[in-house]
């Protein structure tokens, strides 16, 4: 075991553990950030550098702090080592640098985007970003492409986690997809318009942290607050078949795989699943689904669902005080 | 004239060839090794002799060697570093191309200290033509024993073998190397793992500069100390400098360390001067990351001491007044040369050389080019000059690797110490002359 | 367009490039495969040639695609014969680098990047190659051409068109 503070609370935890994973045991603000580490895929993180962080101590053993910020999701705890990430102004400082960055080639379409509601690109900019653009030039575009006939690739939005690239290493038999071209102009792309013809090819799109892979079968068909999201599950012969049915009406709009407060998924789930059972006679319906009571999504639907202790102010907008919203 | 430890023969005729290498003394330090059969002694004395990388970072060399892990069963690799991508640096190309055996004998020295039975030594593809070079000098050491299994009958086996790159400045950072060696993009690591634990396929691995291996043969030849005795401080044994820009005598120089840097300008011996008896403007010492300074700086300190050639010396001052050794690319400008469109040219060549794994060098690279383009072109305001420095700040520090670092350290010197030259771009747009344009390919995918 | 296979010579220097490394780590054979394809294979490679290079090695197509797609020396469009690479950075450019590029887009009719409509040359801006003492410069296949001044240039386009070579990384000393 290992004892690591981070933002002035200790805690203890095994050895080998993130100082992400340590911050996310606290919870809270404490937690930094993260839009290309995802738990389950291995090798995952380090890229976007949203999660980094200040080692003020590197270990009880040397306490020299480490030189620059690191990966948070890539840096593994040492015994008594003290991290700074909401406490240090310059973490929050760099932060916001890197927020800029990603946003600098993002395009403003968050109102046609299939992905606003649920975009970790916006909750991040909302949380970390300052308002504003300092960058004057044309931002870099691509063609939209269709991978397979239920996903299409919207590059122009793509942030380069390689989420996606890790799960089709990782869960599926055969890659058609990768990363092309170097630096600035590199792009996520399939080897001559090659479709993706996998079992479990959808868990690109619930992994994509932004609305670069979006689901098909959803397309412009509502907005994730208007719809409502349920637990279910299903007898499957290739996956758990634990999912979240989106609603709007008596209509399942879509499935996706169940996340939690990190928007990772519990399972990943087939393309059966998610994209051939659309009826409610094919789910059982286990209940509401828990959604971070922060989400757009719960503003339309389920915000009865809290029990009124836990609403509580967000931390990290001052000023902004939630819970009037969610009571009204 | 200062001591050579590496050039002494340059100038013998035939050098490139095994046999007059071989009469000249080469191959010595490999019999003086397999005779002791002592590993770790090497190790200390390359420890002793105080060698620093010479491929621009300046770690001990026998620091690096002894973090080198040893699990039993486990195959370890030496990898040398001539991907010499650093604008500015062309000495590991003049070494191996003239003497090319010199870097072989200290491959096979240094492979057996840390007991690699395969070594690598990935060149860059550029130097296709070194590499043919090199593949020859191979064979022939191959054909004289001193490759192959059993080793002039030491029982000890060594492969050597030439991997070429294709086009990537990023490879010459170690990780990234051997990414691009196992056949993949040259995504730089994500560190730890370093190499010494995990390095090509997963095993220790050492990775070193051209330079840094060849240093190893006078290191093993007359030992640690004397090579420690040789320059000043912890700047020891001698450097190579690629001397380039505005000056009578481009090329490359051996220096022992701690020559004055006025007189590695100016003197007949080294530079000869700046051409066409113009004045001194500004010098990059170390290779295009580094931060310029200009004259008065390079020449002496901010205290008013004579700049010397030492990692120290150039290093004195920190980055508000002072540079780095860096590789040894030394190149020096003018009064002529135009300082934001120098840095123009490099803020394009590491927006064209960021990898684009993470986001603020993918990002930032190019914004910064583009900015610099329109304060280049007159239509840039002193907002932008900030705008620059901010982007650089948020750059430096945050990437995955050095090159995040390299791309920042040429803006931030040259806004600190020419920002009035930024200025008068901006302030008097139609003063500017002389910039033309020519369309740039960004994507291979073009050409 | 040739036919995308390689002749049983080429095939021999392949399984000896592949047999440096260990066991099962043979796609470090890769860029330089991709080098004989892209010089056996009219100077770049076709999707069908990185196709065929990933059948060699056994790997995905898109692994192929992902590293050609990296590195700045392979072509994924066709090409001249000739292929003329000027060096624009740092010393290079110190020292005039931009009118031997801006000489050769004139006397050729093209800019860089692009290729002359007879297909005998394509203009390539690259960045620094060492050569920086002897700056300014630029490389035709596996050949420096260094202390450049523009009648140097001319000169060596001539003997471009009058050799009638491809350039090619693979060989040296193309003009003799």
């Amino acid at each position: 075991m290992a004892k690591v503070t981070i933002d002035d609370i200790t805690i203890e935890v095994p050895d080998g553990t993130t100082i992400l994973q340590a911050a996310r045991m606290i919870g809270g603000h404490v937690v930094p950030p993260a839009m290309c580490y995802y738990t389950k895929l291995k090798t995952s993180g380090g890229y976007c550098r949203t999660c980094l962080v200040k080692v003020e101590q590197g270990s009880e053993k040397d306490p020299r702090p480490m030189p620059k910020p690191v990966a948070s999701c890539r840096t593994t705890v040492m015994d008594g080592m003290v991290v700074r990430n909401t406490t240090s102004p310059e973490i929050q400082e760099a932060r916001a640098g890197v927020v800029e960055f990603l946003l600098l080639n993002h395009p403003l379409d968050c109102p046609i985007c299939d992905q606003a509601g649920e975009c970790h690109l916006q909750d991040l900019s909302y949380e970390h970003g300052k308002e504003g653009t300092r960058f004057e030039f044309e931002k870099r575009t691509f063609d939209k492409i269709d991978i397979g006939e239920k996903i299409q690739l919207h590059m122009t939005r793509c942030i380069l986690c390689y989420r996606c690239v890790k799960v089709a290493d990782q869960l599926t038999d055969e890659r058609v997809h990768g990363v092309m071209n170097r630096g600035e102009v590199s792009e996520i792309s399939t080897y001559i318009e090659k479709a993706i013809e996998n079992d479990f090819s959808g868990n690109m799109i619930d992994v994509c942290p932004v609305g670069a892979l979006t689901d098909k079968t959803f397309r412009f068909k509502s907005r994730v607050w208007y719809t409502k999201p349920m637990y279910a599950h299903r007898d499957c012969d290739k996956c758990s078949g634990k999912t979240t049915l989106w609603y709007q009406g008596e209509d399942v709009l879509r499935v996706t795989g169940r996340k939690d407060v990190y928007g990772e998924v519990e399972d990943f789930i087939c393309n059966t699943c998610r994209f051939d059972k659309k009826l409610t006679k094919d789910w059982v319906i286990e209940g509401p689904a828990e959604i971070d009571r922060h989400s757009v999504i719960i503003q339309n639907h389920t915000e009865k669902l809290i029990p009124k202790e836990q609403v509580q102010i967000l931390p990290n907008l001052p000023g902004v005080d939630f819970t009037k919203k969610i009571e009204s | 004239m200062g001591k050579k430890l590496l050039l002494q023969n340059i100038d013998v005729p035939g050098i490139n060839t095994y046999e007059v290498y071989r009469k000249t003394g080469g191959y010595k330090s490999v019999e003086k090794v397999l005779e002791q059969k002592n590993p770790d002694a090497i190790v200390e004395e390359v420890k002793k002799s105080g060698l620093r990388g010479r491929g621009g970072a300046g770690f001990p060399t026998g620091m690096k060697w002894s973090f080198l892990a040893k699990p039993e069963g486990v195959a370890r690799y030496l990898v040398c570093n001539a991907d010499e991508s650093e604008p500015g640096t062309f000495k590991d190309r003049y070494l191996m191309e003239k003497i090319p055996h010199l870097l072989i004998e200290g491959m096979i020295t240094s492979s057996y200290a840390l007991g690699a039975n395969t070594s690598f030594i990935y060149i860059r593809g550029e130097y296709f033509y070194v590499l043919r070079i090199l593949e020859k000098a191979i064979k022939e050491a191959y054909e004289n024993g001193w490759l192959g299994k059993n080793i002039k009958g030491s029982g000890y086996n060594l492969d050597l073998y030439v991997q070429v790159g294709a086009g990537a400045y990023i490879c010459g950072e170690e990780t990234a190397l051997l990414e691009s060696l196992e056949g993949k993009r040259g995504n730089p690591r994500i560190k730890p793992p370093f190499p010494a634990v995990a390095g090509l396929y997963g095993c220790p691995t050492v990775v070193n500069n051209v330079e840094t291996i060849a240093a190893v043969v006078p290191i093993v030849n007359d030992g640690g100390d004397a090579y420690a005795a040789v320059g000043v401080e912890r700047s020891t044994g001698t450097k190579l400098i690629s001397a380039s820009g505005h000056i009578n005598k481009p090329g490359v120089y051996e220096i022992e360390m701690g020559v004055p840097v006025e007189e590695f300008i100016y003197s007949d011996e080294y530079c000869g001067g700046i051409k066409n008896g113009k004045k001194l403007k500004a010098v990059v010492a170390g290779g295009s990351s580094v931060p310029i300074l200009p004259a008065d700086l390079i020449l002496k300190t901010a205290a008013g001491n004579p700049r010397l050639m030492t990692y120290e010396s150039l290093a004195d001052g920190g980055f508000a007044t002072g540079t780095m050794l860096g590789s040894g690319g030394f190149i020096v400008m003018d009064e002529t040369t135009s300082i934001v469109k120098n840095l123009w040219n490099f803020s394009r060549f590491y927006h064209h050389e960021s990898c684009g794994q993470c986001s603020p060098c993918r990002e930032g690279t190019g914004w910064m080019e583009k900015i610099l383009h329109k304060i280049l072109h007159g239509h840039g305001t002193i907002k932008d000059i900030d705008l620059l420095w901010d982007i650089q700040s948020k750059i430096e520090g945050k990437t995955i690797c050095p090159l995040g670092d390299a791309a920042a350290w040429p803006v931030a010197s040259a806004i600190r110490h020419f920002r009035k030259e930024f200025e008068e771009y901006v302030n008097n747009p139609e003063s500017i002359q002389d910039v033309k344009h020519y369309f740039n390919v960004h994507n291979v995918a073009e050409a | 367009m040739k036919n995308i296979e390689f002749s049983e010579e080429t095939l021999k220097t392949i399984r000896e490039i592949i047999n440096r490394y260990p066991e099962g780590k043979h796609k470090s054979a890769l860029i330089p495969i991709l080098h004989i394809a892209q010089s056996e294979f009219e100077g770049w490679l076709s999707p069908e040639a990185m196709s065929y290079v990933a059948e060699i090695l056994n790997i995905e197509p898109v692994e192929v695609f992902e590293v050609a797609s990296f590195y700045s020396m392979f072509n994924l469009k066709p090409v001249g014969k000739c292929v003329i690479e000027v060096c624009h950075t740092s010393s290079c450019w110190l020292m005039g680098a931009e009118d031997v590029i801006n000489h050769i887009g004139k006397r050729l009719g093209i800019k860089p990047g692009q290729t002359t409509s007879d297909g005998l040359f394509t203009l390539k801006t690259v960045e620094c190659l060492g050569s920086c003492g002897t700056a300014p410069m630029l490389m035709v296949g596996a050949d420096f051409y260094e202390n450049l001044t523009l009648e140097k240039v001319d000169t060596l386009i001539d003997a471009c068109k009058s050799s009638g070579k491809s350039s090619s990384y693979l060989v040296d000393k193309m003009l003799g």
